[in-house]
């Protein structure tokens, strides 16, 4: 519509406008019920969401709320069955094909016969990108998450951190400019966890992308993110949605800081009031 | 050095049972000359001696069926016609061509089946009962229908032995082939990739352990299959000819040292896939 307004002449600045303006990720109403062999479970329930670029959304809730399910419909492995649902402007479906993002799961899955730049090199063999470039990206993207030099190795060579570190890597090698992460340290100890959490701040600071997280950490959660999504089980839902005060530079110790723990508390309220109905 | 003192001990056992079960079932015929003789019962030590080295025994001794292997193998020019040499060279090139044929099949219908529904659903009851068949009972009648194609020699025991190893790779390479889990295949979708792309790039790799191991099983069915293929064509060459033409004549030692080149060849060959597949599994990073 402002398109029309604009006319021809201020076409090309108004779109450009459109599109900075434009959610990343916008969800309407949407409903996902699964079949299975002991009834349906209602996964997603009214779920309305709205993500703009260069934002960091972490999803937190109790296994069983949703958080995954939706991040999933996002990079369209699976389908909602109502509501609507778009990834920049695109269906999911449309965005995956146009390679809109990158997906982090929670076991790094990397190849174990690759090395760790032969695994980075995999969307980059699959999109068709020459081998020049492919060399190019894996250099950059290998700095980036500091495995700079482990290009050569084997994964089974590297820790369980480092992996997944390398999984990351690979996500960002094809330059999606929208980063989905499925509790991508769950499975990592707690001082790993952290050195990464503070490894991913920063690459989010010089990437400037759209980060979907899933986690069941609060600390995590109100550390990483701009904005905060409480989910709740049976049906999986929303119960609050939080924008963080914390500035954007997020040394370790803001953790200890009066805002943290506030925001902390208020997710922790959120968690319990979703589980009221059902204790 | 620490492998060797159980494997020499193994061996050791093997030999000293196998002794004394050829002493007891040689023993017989020591009797029964003695009777016909009319001489009085053999002394024990006497029994012992006299079932060592009889020409027709029921159970030759080991160092009997040694001796005729080193008499048949280097002792003797390789183009005899009783060189187990030239034989095992015969059943070899069979198996070999029906090993080709039957892995080539087998990774054939793999493919297929794990990509079409309809042979997913059709293809492995049909090859279920194939190997329900006696091989022995189906064997004749390929030899015969081939022949009236017009094909004889080499190719009619390559297909028997084919008919029995394309089984044992159908089976690994679909278990093999459907090896990575949800998350990989989730992992492709998201790179929006080709069936081809997953197939080249996680399926095959994926499935290479698999592919050995069942390799390993159906090299030895290959050779059962060239075997037993050479039994109908009424003996003319191969390890089952001299198995064959060994049991008309009531040659047992050289039964039993065709035996033990069969064996021998089949353990050459499981060892050699063995030695590849160690060689390409660490080649891929998979061995550590």
């Amino acid at each position: 519509m402002m398109r029309d307004l604009a006319g021809p002449e201020g076409d090309g600045l108004m779109k450009d406008t459109i599109n900075a303006a434009a959610p990343v990720i916008e969800a309407r109403n949407l409903d996902l019920t699964f079949d299975t062999a002991d009834g349906s479970v209602h996964a997603l329930k009214d779920v309305s969401l709205t993500i703009s670029k260069g934002e960091f959304v972490s999803f937190i809730g109790p296994s069983g709320c949703g958080k995954t399910t939706f991040l999933r419909c996002i990079a369209a492995l699976e389908t909602p069955t109502a509501g609507t649902l778009t990834v920049n402007g695109m269906t999911p479906d449309e965005a995956r094909k146009s390679r809109a993002y990158g997906y982090v799961f929670q076991a790094a899955g990397l190849y174990p016969w690759r090395t760790i730049a032969g695994n980075i090199k995999l969307p980059l063999e699959i999109m068709g990108f020459d081998r020049a470039e492919q060399e190019k990206r894996v250099e950059r993207v290998l700095e980036l998450v500091e495995l700079k030099g482990f290009g050569k190795k084997f994964p089974w060579q590297l820790s369980g951190g480092m992996q997944q570190r390398a999984s990351i890597a690979r996500a960002l090698a094809f330059d999606a400019d929208l980063l989905l992460m499925d509790e991508p340290f769950g499975a990592l100890d707690e001082i790993v966890r952290d050195r990464l959490n503070e490894e991913l701040l920063k690459l989010w600071a010089r990437t400037e992308k759209t980060i979907g997280f899933v986690t069941h950490s609060i600390p995590e959660a109100v550390y990483l993110s701009t904005k905060i999504v409480v989910m709740s089980p049976r049906p999986g839902r929303i119960t609050d949605v939080i924008d963080s005060p914390l500035p954007k530079e997020r040394p370790l110790d803001i953790r200890d800081s009066r805002e943290f723990i506030e925001i902390a508390h208020r997710v922790r309220e959120g968690l319990r009031a979703g589980h009221g109905d059902d204790v | 050095m620490r492998n060797i003192v159980p494997i020499l001990t193994v061996v050791a056992a093997i030999v000293i049972l196998w002794y004394g079960a050829a002493v007891k079932l040689n023993s017989a015929w020591v009797y029964d000359q003695a009777t016909r003789a009319g001489a009085k019962v053999p002394s024990f030590s006497q029994v012992v001696t006299e079932t060592m080295n009889q020409e027709r025994p029921v159970l030759p001794t080991p160092h009997q069926v040694t001796a005729e292997l080193w008499k048949s193998t280097v002792g003797m020019a390789i183009t005899s016609k009783r060189s187990l040499v030239y034989h095992g060279w015969v059943t070899l090139s069979a198996t070999l061509l029906g090993f080709a044929i039957g892995t080539g099949l087998g990774v054939l219908l793999a493919v297929g089946i794990i990509h079409n529904r309809a042979m997913d659903m059709s293809v492995m009851p049909w090859a279920i009962a194939s190997q329900t068949i006696p091989i022995l009972a189906i064997a004749p009648m390929i030899i015969v229908v081939l022949n009236s194609l017009g094909l004889q020699g080499l190719v009619p025991k390559a297909i028997i032995s084919a008919y029995l190893s394309f089984f044992p790779v159908v089976v690994g390479m679909v278990k093999g082939l459907r090896s990575p889990d949800q998350m990989q295949l989730d992992l492709l979708k998201t790179y929006n990739a080709s069936a081809a792309a997953a197939f080249w790039k996680l399926r095959v790799p994926s499935s290479m352990p698999y592919l050995f191991a069942s390799l390993k099983v159906g090299i030895a069915a290959s050779l059962v299959g060239a075997i037993v293929g050479e039994l109908p064509t009424g003996a003319v060459a191969g390890l089952g000819a001299r198995l064959l033409s060994g049991s008309y004549y009531g040659q047992t030692v050289q039964i039993w040292a065709a035996l033990f080149a069969a064996a021998i060849v089949a353990a050459g060959m499981v060892i050699l896939i063995g030695v590849i597949e160690k060689g390409t599994l660490k080649r891929m990073g998979m061995v550590r």
